[in-house]
């Protein structure tokens, strides 16, 4: 029952095979057996199976929808009412969510279990879940080994199939890079396609929700749940509902595949870089064409991220005063003293990091040299993509550099971690729909991820390409020992 | 002393008239318990996002269009982050507008009471949001917050320095009030509620130099305290400089008690805001057709409207208390017109004397007026058709169609108000009242008018207030020879 898509799972539930109550204790039981991989910061089973009856009274009186009765793991930047929403961090580890986010929202309508929060790197900065108050994630495949981050519970999560499903929320590639590291599927939509709403910032003009799962086919099931215009967030797109599972089916004959040479060079790992140029062969094979495409400035793309997510982290995380909720030092002298304690206790060294980067290119008298220059690389991207998108229509490469590396090996060196997300944050930057899925084994038969990039709104056909991808391959099948 | 001339600008900052904030759906009513008016947005919660209030945005084109027109509109403006940390500020940043303002332009006309008639140039007026208040009441050995102001929009206008004197800055402050509050109607202007409020910008120079260096005065919420803290200023800063001193730019707090200025803040002490545009929302896009839509929305000015005043006749004085208001002006042309030109005068004095009246004692505004136009047009029908005197019109009818006891000819015929008219029923009282006040027949004959005065009361009380006035001198007149 535990690795079955949720198409069979949704199945299994219609034909009664088992209710909701059930498969929400079987994930609850299989979690509790798991919690060596330290994947969740709140289980709630009371409130998760509440949920479950609920749903299976739906079931029965023939209200549910496709999703309905099954539990999802919702990554801790996600606010639902009556549970905490730490965010990974100190400063909120006590906050219980007094609202719904939009995504949370959506979930519930559809009739889904809330079956916990996941770990996250402290306010979703981070790649590898070291970051978190809570202690890091542990790859399912390799308990030595991180599972990427930020998105690194809901990642190891679905990879030890302790939770059917998962959402994330991608920055820079905090959904792609963790789901590469941990063999699983996951999808960053075009920005404003997820509402934002109850999603805690971290940096605003970035920061898009997505899904994480087994296959291409359960993504576009959990898009279809999660994407909707919101009008309590103003960079929510009104677009018209669509089915992301409508080119499943597609054939990939005609598909032009984009190949950057540059994504293939330094620093990636040869057997990554092997993996990946088999999958594009194995697409080719499928009817789709390879053209080579260039991205010039794509290597501007990490310096330009790291002027312009801190700088917007440094604002967003200013709430975070001890004032109104959460940490507040327990003695000060006076209100700088209660502040500055406040802050100091309350965040983490990245994140202090961060904010410190932001703060200083913000300043007077380096906004232009840094946050205006880091727009404009930001703008000269995007079309460099718009000209790929014109001799193209999906672009394939590596997601990661490399496979999960060892918990530590990059802890005291951020360039370094910075450096995992370099396929990943131009995406971010350009504001385009990516996803990452299985297509190999690299160094100790781990996990490497594609990257499949698509022009705004190509979401459905993004999905489209790595399900027939999965029908002519198992990678995404293939689970770690304690997830078979 | 030898000659200093005096610069000020004003920052004016307009609470606008929404029923919900800047950013969120609280509402901004004034004066509610601490914190009910505060969303998750106002406070800050994780997760949350502004939307802009489509209303106040309105409010700023307004005044865009009554200042300078299409032209000073930005057709594209953005919102932006000003960060910094203070208890009453929720989100540790403020929603401003920085380089692209709602409004880039403008003019104030006022009248300066040494230079005449000019106007003040506006550098811009921006949306943005109020932060909250701290409540300095021990709250168990704490300052609390009030947060249910935090997010009220805020149009905050900045003049050129161009004013020279305390007293032009103040003319040009109860220009901008009546703009806002009257002309345009985006703000309440209360003052002592905080909706209006100033930060004077202060220097001095001689004659033709440079700009001096300024100094700014925070927060002042009423005219008399902006023409007292500008005049203590200059005093301040003249003395400084003819002392050999040098002027520091800061920021000054006015203490009205001990009517001086205060440094708050040297410009070394000075925050850096790091405004950036705000991630969360996206450029602000005017179109045309909005624009178009608001202009059609506003209605004639009140100027326009002081020159129809003044076309139908009316003293200055009526005129002024008519464009004192929108709401009184709107009231006086809707009654005018369709009114006989002459009867005018009389309808203007029924507004601005018995009907204020009224409207003081209750507390209301014209548009609630409980006698309306048209019914003060039917009353003044009757004057002029001699049913009734103008003394019985105010006096009598004019209350009970207040009291709401019916229409005025309903009124005139329970209550026999209708004059006398019939000249043989006149003529036997006044013959009554002749043969009855001999004495006072003879004081008259003797030259005495106030006889005659006598002699009319005394007849219209028989009449019982009913004869017509007119009719009862001419009469008089007649039979007493004269």
């Amino acid at each position: 029952m535990h690795d079955r898509s949720l198409k069979q799972l949704s199945a299994a539930l219609a034909r009664r095979e088992i209710s909701s109550v059930e498969l929400t204790r079987l994930f609850l039981a299989r979690c509790e057996k798991a919690r060596a991989l330290n994947a969740f910061v709140s289980l709630d089973p009371e409130r998760s199976l509440a949920q479950a009856r609920a749903a299976d009274a739906r079931i029965a009186a023939g209200t549910g929808g496709p999703l309905t009765g099954i539990p999802i793991a919702h990554k801790d930047i996600f606010l639902a009412r009556g549970w905490r929403a730490t965010c990974g961090s100190r400063m909120l580890a006590d906050f219980v969510a007094p609202y719904d986010a939009h995504v949370i929202e959506r979930f519930d309508a559809a009739g889904c279990v809330v079956l916990g929060k996941t770990n996250m790197d402290e306010f979703a900065m981070g790649s590898s879940n070291e970051n978190s108050h809570f202690g890091p994630v542990k790859n399912p495949w390799d308990g030595a080994r991180v599972p990427g981050g930020s998105s690194g519970g809901s990642a190891a999560a679905v990879a030890a199939r302790i939770a059917p499903a998962a959402t994330g929320t991608d920055t820079g590639g905090s959904i792609r890079q963790p789901a590469a590291l941990t063999g699983i599927c996951g999808l960053k939509p075009t920005y404003g396609v997820v509402s934002r709403y109850g999603m805690v910032a971290y940096a605003s003009s970035l920061d898009q929700g997505g899904p994480m799962a087994k296959s291409a086919e359960d993504l576009a099931l959990l898009t279809n749940v999660m994407a909707g215009h919101d009008a309590r967030d103003s960079t929510s797109l009104e677009r018209p509902a669509e089915d992301y599972a409508r080119e499943l089916e597609r054939p990939l004959s005609g598909l032009r595949i984009g190949v950057c040479r540059e994504h293939f060079g330094a620093g990636l790992a040869g057997e990554v870089g092997a993996a990946v140029e088999a999958a594009i062969a194995g697409l080719e094979r499928l009817g789709a064409r390879r053209v080579e495409i260039e991205l010039p400035n794509n290597r501007l793309s990490l310096p330009a991220y790291y002027v312009i997510a801190p700088a917007e982290a440094s604002s967003n995380l200013s709430r975070y005063d001890g004032v109104r909720y959460g940490y507040r030092a327990k003695e000060y002298a006076d209100l700088l003293d209660m502040y500055r304690k406040t802050r100091a206790q309350g965040f983490g060294a990245e994140v202090k990091r961060r904010i410190l980067i932001g703060t200083y290119v913000l300043s007077h008298g380096y906004y232009d040299a840094y946050y205006l220059k880091a727009q404009k690389v930001r703008r000269l991207i995007a079309r460099d993509y718009a000209e790929a998108f014109r001799a193209c229509d999906v672009i394939a490469g590596p997601t990661t550099p490399g496979v999960a590396f060892a918990i530590g090996a990059k802890a005291s060196d951020p360039v370094q971690m910075y450096l995992s997300d370099i396929y990943t944050v131009p995406v971010n930057l350009a504001g385009l729909p990516a996803l990452s899925i299985p297509c190999g084994a690299g160094e100790a038969g781990l996990p490497v991820g594609l990257h499949l990039v698509g022009d705004y709104f190509s979401e459905a056909r993004l999905l489209g390409i790595a399900h027939r991808y999965q029908q002519a391959s198992d990678w995404h099948l293939r689970a770690p020992e304690g997830g078979r | 002393m030898s000659a200093w001339e005096i610069v000020v600008g004003l920052e004016t900052h307009a609470q606008l008239a929404t029923r919900s904030k800047m950013f969120s759906g609280a509402s901004t009513a004034f004066g509610a318990p601490p914190n009910t008016q505060a969303s998750a947005v106002d406070v800050a919660l994780p997760g949350v996002l502004p939307v802009a209030n489509k209303r106040a945005v309105e409010c700023a084109i307004r005044f865009g269009l009554a200042v300078g027109g299409r032209d000073v509109i930005n057709r594209r403006s953005i919102f932006a982050r000003k960060n910094y940390f203070y208890p009453d500020l929720p989100k540790g940043y403020q929603i401003s507008q920085y380089e692209l303002p709602v409004v880039k332009g403008g003019e104030i006309p006022i009248v300066s009471p040494t230079r005449g008639p000019l106007k003040i140039r506006l550098t811009r007026a921006h949306l943005e949001e109020d932060a909250g208040k701290l409540l300095h009441e021990d709250f168990r050995g704490a300052s609390g917050v009030d947060l249910n102001r935090a997010g009220t929009p805020l149009l905050e206008i900045v003049s050129e320095p161009e004013m020279r004197s305390a007293e032009e800055a103040v003319e040009y402050a109860k220009a901008l009030h009546k703009l806002v509050v009257e002309e345009i109607g985006i703000c309440d202007g209360n003052m002592q509620e905080g909706s209006f409020r100033f930060d004077a910008n202060v220097s001095v120079r001689r004659p033709g130099a440079a700009l001096g260096t300024r100094c700014e005065i925070k927060n002042l919420n009423s005219f008399r305290f902006l023409q007292h803290a500008i005049q203590f200023e200059v005093r301040r800063q003249i003395e400084v400089i003819e002392d050999g001193g040098k002027i520091v730019q800061e920021t000054r707090l006015y203490d009205a008690d001990r009517d001086e200025t205060r440094s708050m803040r040297t410009k070394e002490e000075a925050h850096d805001y790091r405004y950036f545009p705000d991630p969360d929302l996206p450029p602000l896009e005017i179109s045309e057709a909005w624009i178009g839509e608001i202009e059609a929305g506003m209605g004639e000015s009140l100027e326009s409207r002081r020159s129809r005043f003044v076309a139908y006749g009316l003293p200055q004085d009526q005129v002024n208390l008519l464009v004192a208001t929108r709401d009184a002006s709107t009231f006086a042309l809707s009654t005018f017109s369709g009114a006989p030109r002459e009867a005018v005068p009389t309808l203007s004095n029924w507004i601005l004397g018995p009907l204020t009246a009224k409207l003081k004692e209750e507390k209301l505004d014209f548009s609630q007026s409980k006698v309306g136009s048209g019914v003060l047009r039917a009353l003044l029908a009757r004057v002029a058709d001699g049913t009734i005197s103008n003394t019985t019109a105010v006096g009598k009818v004019l209350p009970a169609l207040w009291a709401g006891e019916g229409s005025v000819d309903d009124i005139i015929e329970s209550k026999g108000l209708k004059q006398i008219t019939d000249a043989g029923e006149i003529e036997r009282t006044v013959d009554e009242v002749l043969a009855a006040n001999a004495r006072q027949v003879e004081d008259y004959r003797a030259g005495k008018e106030k006889a005659f005065n006598s002699l009319v009361g005394q007849v219209m009380k028989a009449t019982r207030g009913k004869g017509n006035p007119a009719r009862i001198s001419e009469l008089l007149r007649k039979k007493l020879g004269r």
